[in-house]
C-alpha cells in the first residue's frame, strides 16, 4: 500500500462520562475512499472534527501530509490541504454559490488581503470558481443565494467549495444526508471521480453509497473501531452484523 | 443602469453639498455648521459601518477611536500654540497646527488603539464583544478625565482652527469642503473594500465564521483588519470634530458617543454606503427640530429606532431603496 496521507494514532476524546473516541487509529492512502460507518452517536463526526481541528483530542495524535498537525488550528489545517464538509451544511447563506466558491479559490491563492480591486470583476477568480461549480453540476445555480438553494444543492455546493481548495484529502461528513435517490446517484458518480484527485474519508449512513464507493470501511461503535477492511470483509464480519449492519439495515436517515 | 440605492446615494451626496451653499446664500451660517457636523459624524459612522455592517462586529467602543482622534488634534495644536514641544528627548517633537500632519497622526493613533482593543475583543463574540469594547472605551474615557495635563474633565480648547494649505479653515464653507471631501473619499474606500476579495472574506466572516476558517482564511485576521480600518476612519472624524468645535473633551470618548455613532449606522442602514451619513443627517435634523419643541425628543428618536429595527432592517436607505442585490 502507498504511504498514507492522513493518519490518526490512538485518538481519544471524552465528553464528561461519554467516551466519544476510544483510541481511534485509522489512515487514508492516496486514491482511496475510506468509509467510516457506525450507528448514530457512535462518534464518527467527533473523529472528523478532531482531524479538522474543530475540537482537540485528549490524547493521541494526527499526522497529515508528512507532519504532525496536532498543534495546528482549523485554518492552518485547511491551508495544508484538508477539505471538510459538514453534517449540517455550513455555507455563507447571503452569498451566491459562486461567491462561496470564490472564497475558497482566493484562499488557495493566498490572496485574500487585496483591498481595492473588485472581486466580481476578477476574471480568473470567477472562471476557476465556476469550473468547480460545473463539476458539481451547479453552474446554472451559480448566482442563486446559497440560502435559497435546495438542501441537495447546498450539499453539492459544500463539495464544490472543498474541491476548490485543491486539497490533499477530503473529509466528508454525511454528504448524502437528506438527499433524494436521484441526487444520491449523481453524487456517488461525482465522489467516485473525486478520489483520483484526493482520497476521501467518508462518513455516511447510506449503506448503498458506502458499499458502492468505499475501498475500505471502518466500523465505529461507542467511539471504538471494531472492524476495518474491504467492503467484502466488513459484510462478512459477524461482529459488525451484530453491532450495526443487521439491526439498522439500509436506513439512510442521519 | 443605476440602481435605486445608487440614485438615493447621489441625492444624499448632492443634498449634503447643497445645504451649506444655500445656508451661505441665505446668510444662515448655522446651517453650514450643521452640514459640517453631518459630514464629520457621517464619516465616523462610515467607519463603524465597516466593522458593524460588513463585519458584523457590534462595537460599542468606537468613541475611543473618535475621541483619540480628537485628542490628537487638540494636543498637537495646544503644544504648537503654546510653543511647548511634546518631547525633547530622544528627539525634539513639536506640536503642529497643520491638518495634513494631524490627520495621519490621528489615523495612526486610533489605528493602533483599534489593533490592541480589537485583538483582545475579537476573542469573544456577541454580547461579550459589545461589553468588552464598551469596557475598553470606558477605560480610555476615565483615563482622559483623570489626566490633568490636557484639561482632564474640563477638556482642551483649540483657540484657532488648525490649518490646511490653500484654504482658510476659519471660513465655514472651506472647512465644510474639507470634511465633505474626506467623507466622500471614505465612502468611496468603503465601496472598494466591500467589493474586493477582502470584502468577500469580511462579509463571509459575518455570515459564517466557521465556513471561512474551513476554507483556510482566518476570520480573526480578517475581522481585526476591518476593525482597524474602521477605527482609523473614526479617528480621522474625531480630529475633524475637534476642529469643528475648537474643543476636545472626554465626552467625545464617552459611551454615549459610541451609542450615537451606532444609532447613525442603524438609522441609515447597515451595509449601505450612504447609510451612516443619512442616519447622521436625520439624527441632527431631528435634534434641531424636535429638540427645539421638546427636550424629550430622544424619546421619539428611540421609538423611531425601535420601529426601524423591528420593521425595516435596512434602515432609512433600506426603506427607500429596497433589498440590496446579491452577487
Amino acid at each position: 500500500m502507498p504511504e498514507p496521507i492522513l493518519q490518526t494514532e490512538k485518538l481519544s476524546k471524552r465528553f464528561g462520562a461519554v467516551v466519544a473516541s476510544d483510541a481511534v487509529t485509522l489512515d487514508l492512502v492516496p486514491g482511496e475512499i475510506h468509509a467510516l460507518i457506525g450507528p448514530n452517536g457512535a462518534g464518527k463526526s467527533t473523529v472528523i472534527k478532531q482531524i479538522a481541528g474543530e475540537i482537540r483530542q485528549d490524547s493521541g495524535s494526527i499526522r497529515f501530509a508528512g507532519r504532525d498537525i496536532d498543534r495546528l488550528d482549523m485554518v492552518a489545517r485547511a491551508q495544508l490541504g484538508l477539505a471538510r464538509t459538514f453534517q449540517v451544511s455550513s455555507v455563507a447563506p447571503e452569498f451566491s454559490g459562486l461567491q462561496n466558491v470564490m472564497l475558497a479559490v482566493q484562499s488557495v491563492e493566498r490572496k485574500t488581503f487585496r483591498f481595492l480591486r473588485p472581486a466580481l470583476k476578477d476574471k480568473p477568480l470567477m472562471t476557476q470558481a465556476m469550473a468547480h461549480l460545473e463539476r458539481l453540476l451547479l453552474d446554472d445555480r451559480a448566482h442563486v443565494r446559497a440560502g435559497d438553494m435546495s438542501h441537495g444543492e447546498r450539499r453539492a455546493l459544500e463539495i464544490a467549495i472543498a474541491l476548490a481548495l485543491k486539497p490533499k484529502a477530503f473529509l466528508l461528513d454525511e454528504p448524502m444526508a437528506g438527499m433524494g435517490p436521484e441526487n444520491t446517484a449523481k453524487l456517488i458518480e461525482i465522489l467516485d471521480d473525486l478520489r483520483a484527485e484526493a482520497p476521501i474519508l467518508l462518513v455516511e449512513h447510506d449503506m448503498d453509497a458506502v458499499f458502492a464507493l468505499a475501498d475500505r470501511i471502518s466500523v465505529i461503535v461507542y467511539g471504538r473501531i471494531i472492524a476495518s477492511g474491504t467492503p467484502e470483509e466488513i459484510r462478512a464480519n459477524e461482529e459488525v452484523r451484530g453491532a450495526y449492519l443487521g439491526d439498522e439495515g439500509h436506513d439512510g436517515a442521519a | 443602469m443605476m440602481t435605486r440605492e445608487a440614485a438615493i446615494s447621489l441625492l444624499i451626496a448632492a443634498g449634503l453639498l447643497a445645504a451649506p451653499l444655500l445656508g451661505n446664500a441665505f446668510d444662515e451660517p448655522f446651517v453650514i455648521t450643521l452640514a459640517t457636523k453631518v459630514a464629520i459624524l457621517g464619516l465616523a459612522g462610515t467607519g463603524l459601518n465597516i466593522a458593524l455592517g460588513y463585519g458584523g462586529m457590534v462595537s460599542l467602543g468606537h468613541a475611543a477611536f473618535f475621541g483619540l482622534g480628537g485628542y490628537v488634534a487638540g494636543i498637537l495644536a495646544s503644544h504648537a500654540l503654546n510653543y511647548e514641544p511634546l518631547f525633547t528627548a530622544p528627539l525634539l517633537v513639536e506640536g503642529t497646527t497643520q491638518m495634513l500632519i494631524i490627520w495621519p497622526v490621528a489615523i495612526v493613533v486610533s489605528g493602533v488603539a483599534a489593533l490592541v482593543i480589537g485583538a483582545l475583543s475579537l476573542r469573544t463574540t456577541g454580547v461579550f464583544f459589545i461589553m468588552i469594547t464598551l469596557a475598553f472605551a470606558q477605560m480610555v474615557y476615565y483615563f482622559a478625565i483623570s489626566w490633568p495635563a490636557y484639561g482632564g474633565e474640563d477638556g482642551l480648547s483649540i483657540y484657532i482652527r488648525n490649518e490646511f494649505p490653500g484654504l482658510n479653515t476659519l471660513n465655514p464653507l472651506h472647512f465644510f469642503a474639507i470634511c465633505y471631501v474626506l467623507l466622500i473619499l471614505a465612502i468611496g474606500l468603503s465601496f472598494l473594500l466591500s467589493q474586493s476579495r477582502f470584502g468577500l472574506a469580511l462579509n463571509g466572516a459575518r455570515q459564517n465564521a466557521q465556513r471561512l476558517a474551513t476554507v483556510g482564511i482566518s476570520p480573526f485576521r480578517v475581522k481585526l483588519t476591518a476593525f482597524v480600518i474602521s477605527g482609523m476612519m473614526a479617528g480621522l472624524a474625531g480630529a475633524l470634530y475637534a476642529d469643528l468645535n475648537r474643543f476636545v473633551s472626554p465626552s467625545m470618548l464617552s459611551w454615549h458617543t459610541s451609542g450615537e455613532i451606532m444609532v447613525f449606522v442603524i438609522l441609515g442602514g447597515t451595509r449601505r454606503l450612504f447609510g451612516p451619513t443619512a442616519g447622521a443627517a436625520l439624527y441632527i435634523v431631528l435634534e434641531n427640530t424636535l429638540g427645539d419643541v421638546s427636550e424629550h425628543w430622544l424619546l421619539l428618536l428611540g421609538a423611531l429606532l425601535v420601529a426601524l429595527v423591528l420593521f425595516a432592517r435596512g434602515g432609512v436607505i433600506g426603506i427607500l431603496a429596497g433589498q440590496p442585490r446579491h452577487a
